[in-house]
């Protein structure tokens, strides 16, 4: 299992039936595919539409239907679709449940950055300042370090998405929920040993229980 | 009123350094047959107004690429490496908007209010230079409104009198331009007589609509 899948996996356990989640792109569409068989969870996509569905079968792709990457997607029956002011009134309305977005950091205070890293590149926040500030739960789904340096630090050194405070953090080596005392490891990926995961962090990891083990079962 | 144009007669109106909205969303839901007319005709200095600058020659990458935006307000420009070129060597001015601000942005341009106040933002590099207001104990940014000389949009269907509807994901900012520029030319996939959209399903009224572009007409 490589480190997105155990990422992917580890979050699909966080959506619960009856909610409305909006999944970002890259590792967190992932999660989509490791929701158990049944559960009742409805995708928000920001281009405009509730109810959207993976790859359309074979044939079906519409230029008409996308994700928010531009990928041809499917979508359910029972889906609506609508303009970009009522998709963003969803959002910081009150109206979802559970963003799930890619992070480059998050700090001590919970902090997510992940829209630019000056002089290197510039793609902009698109949606995700509007879905950090307005989801009811931010999940942060990203690999633990880049290129072996720690991505979970004392401080973010890039530019912030928001000044809220994310909900979870999940990586390849473990569960981490950022608290007010700072971030509290809840879990380690199996395999993984404290050790391991505060050596990849530079943050102070707050361990007030022994952590778990993160089940990544399908 | 006959509103039926081609797009070569609509875009001659488009005059060089014109502030444009064009609906899309990395190129869904954008009027391309307007768009690959404004770089036939070589307009310049424009303003683009739109979600990001899609792909390089895909939707309004297309204006990117021929060099004739002057200035971009946009959520995202990540998958446009042209755009990026272009703003490190200072050729094209961008500002970054997050979507959701944009989007109200546009509203509030068509709905006659000033701007509005939105907690999106607050604490980060997006509130420089913006003014906050506390409400109930609550931080806002205040974001002033947008409006611009010409709205270019893609439709599903019109009826001869521009009454438009939607399909998808290609809506996205569509009907939000629609309301926001002097001049409107849309660019439906179909038109089709005047009657045979319900009324409950028209999403921009005809009286917003000034010009409709027929697919490949020679009129």
């Amino acid at each position: 299992m490589n480190d997105k899948e155990i990422i992917a996996r580890r979050v699909a356990q966080e959506l619960k039936a009856g909610t409305l989640v909006n999944l970002g792109i890259g590792l967190p569409t992932m999660v989509a595919s490791y929701l158990p068989a049944g559960l009742d969870v409805s995708f928000q996509s920001e281009n405009g539409i509730i109810g959207m569905s993976a790859l359309p079968d074979p044939g079906l792709a519409g230029s008409n239907l996308t994700d928010a990457g531009g990928t041809p997607a499917g979508a359910l029956p029972g889906a609506c679709a609508f303009d970009s002011a009522m998709s963003f009134a969803l959002v910081r309305g009150g109206h979802l449940d559970v963003t799930v977005l890619g992070g480059l950091q998050v700090d001590e205070e919970g902090h997510l950055a992940n829209w630019m890293v000056p002089g290197k590149i510039v793609p902009g926040m698109g949606g995700a300042m509007d879905l950090v500030s307005g989801a009811k739960r931010v999940i942060v789904a990203m690999t633990h370090t880049a290129k072996g340096e720690p991505k979970i630090l004392k401080r973010c050194t890039l530019p912030l998405t928001s000044v809220r405070r994310v909900d979870l953090i999940v990586t390849e080596m473990g569960v981490i929920q950022p608290t007010e005392e700072g971030l509290v490891l809840l879990e380690t990926a199996p395999g993984v040993t404290v050790e391991q995961i505060v050596a990849a962090s530079e943050a102070k990891l707050l361990m007030p229980k022994v952590p778990g083990v993160m089940g990544i079962a399908a | 009123m006959y509103k039926v144009n081609t797009a070569e007669e609509a875009v001659r109106r488009i005059p060089d350094g014109a502030v444009l909205m064009i609906g899309g969303f990395v190129g869904i839901g954008t009027p391309q047959d307007l768009v690959d007319e404004l770089v036939h005709q070589g307009k310049k200095d424009l303003t683009l107004i739109a979600n990001d600058t899609a792909r390089p020659n895909v939707g309004v990458g297309k204006l990117i690429d021929a060099g004739l935006v002057k200035k971009a307000i946009v959520s995202h420009i990540g998958t446009n490496p042209v755009t990026q070129k272009q703003m490190i060597g200072g050729a094209i001015e961008v500002e970054l908007v997050p979507q959701g601000t944009l989007a109200e942005r546009v509203r509030a341009g068509g709905s006659g209010l000033g701007g509005v106040l939105t907690p999106t933002g607050v604490g980060t590099d997006a509130a420089i230079g913006k003014e906050t207001i506390e409400i109930n104990g609550i931080p806002y940014l205040l974001e002033t409104a947008l409006k611009a000389d010409f709205a270019l949009i893609k439709a599903r269907s019109a009826d001869y009198s521009g009454n438009l509807r939607y399909s998808l994901t290609s809506r996205n900012f569509n009907p939000l331009m629609a309301m926001a520029a002097e001049i409107v030319i849309a660019e439906p996939d179909e038109i089709v007589p005047v009657g045979c959209i319900e009324p409950d399903a028209v999403v921009t009224p005809h009286v917003l609509v000034d010009l409709l572009i027929a697919k490949g007409a020679t009129i």
